[in-house]
């Protein structure tokens, strides 16, 4: 596939992915104080896997391809997250294992961010032919 | 969108910590309220915290946090003697309020910590949005 075809590539879905996670992470560590709440997670390797093999390709004009982006809607992709130590109230929130996913998540989706960049740039320079 | 929702939830968390902390400050504030009966004595006040799950998209994972109540305890007002106090009974004893003073300590302590907590989590967001705008330029 041509730079052209598909200026962004993976990196538009990735930086779904990675949106999506910042909810997750996020409805964590609101409810660390909530009895009974259990921490969820997004597997982002397995879900970026099922993602690329359900990109469906067309070969005709008139085909209607299945995005990437309808890959992402379903709640399959939620997992439970098994805590290191129990505690009493039946929570499972564990400050700081979701303090240092959400950081490592959102340097993720920084470097997302500038592949993105770079690629509208190259995308740019193509064009301009200069 | 996503992120404008994670802003939501770290601010539902917010406010629901300051609920906390405001239970917390009258519980200290009340401490040494005393009574004629247990009934009149002050009892120590405890938010109950709810998920509530974001139903606005089609993927049910995003959960902020509600205030679902107030919980007055019911451990037991400690009776104490002191007959020249205006509010002893006829047999000389007040009751006392049944506000743990290092159980609110440790509390506030908790709130403000998860409090900050959500302030990074806004904070850090709104930085990638920012990027996120920025993007191409």
């Amino acid at each position: 596939m041509s730079i052209l075809q598909n200026p962004l590539g993976i990196h538009a879905t990735a930086l779904k992915l990675r949106e999506q996670r910042i909810g997750v992470l996020a409805s964590n560590i609101a409810n660390v104080d909530t009895p009974n709440y259990k921490a969820r997670d997004i597997d982002f390797s397995s879900v970026m896997a099922t993602t690329e093999s359900n990109n469906m390709r067309t070969s005709h004009g008139r085909h209607i391809g299945v995005s990437n982006y309808q890959a992402l809607q379903g709640d399959s992709m939620i997992k439970y997250r098994m805590p290191s130590s129990a505690s009493l109230d039946g929570n499972t929130v564990e400050v700081n294992t979701e303090n240092s996913l959400f950081t490592e998540n959102s340097m993720r989706y920084q470097a997302t961010n500038t592949f993105l960049n770079n690629r509208i740039k190259g995308v740019m320079s193509a064009l301009r032919g200069e | 969108m996503s992120m404008l929702t994670a802003l939501k939830i770290s601010s539902s968390a917010m406010t629901a910590q300051m609920v906390r902390m405001n239970t917390t400050a009258s519980n200290l504030a009340n401490m040494d309220v005393v009574g004629t009966t247990s009934e009149q004595a002050y009892r120590a006040k405890k938010p109950i915290f709810k998920t509530v799950m974001e139903t606005h998209t089609n993927s049910n994972f995003e959960a902020s946090v509600k205030v679902n109540g107030i919980h007055v305890s019911d451990r037991a007002n400690t009776k104490r003697y002191d007959p020249q106090n205006p509010a002893a009974n006829d047999d000389g004893y007040v009751f006392m309020s049944n506000v743990n003073s290092i159980e609110e300590m440790v509390d506030m302590t908790n709130a403000s910590r998860s409090y900050q907590t959500n302030v990074e989590v806004m904070n850090a967001t709104k930085k990638m949005m920012m990027a996120t705008l920025q993007l191409g330029k």
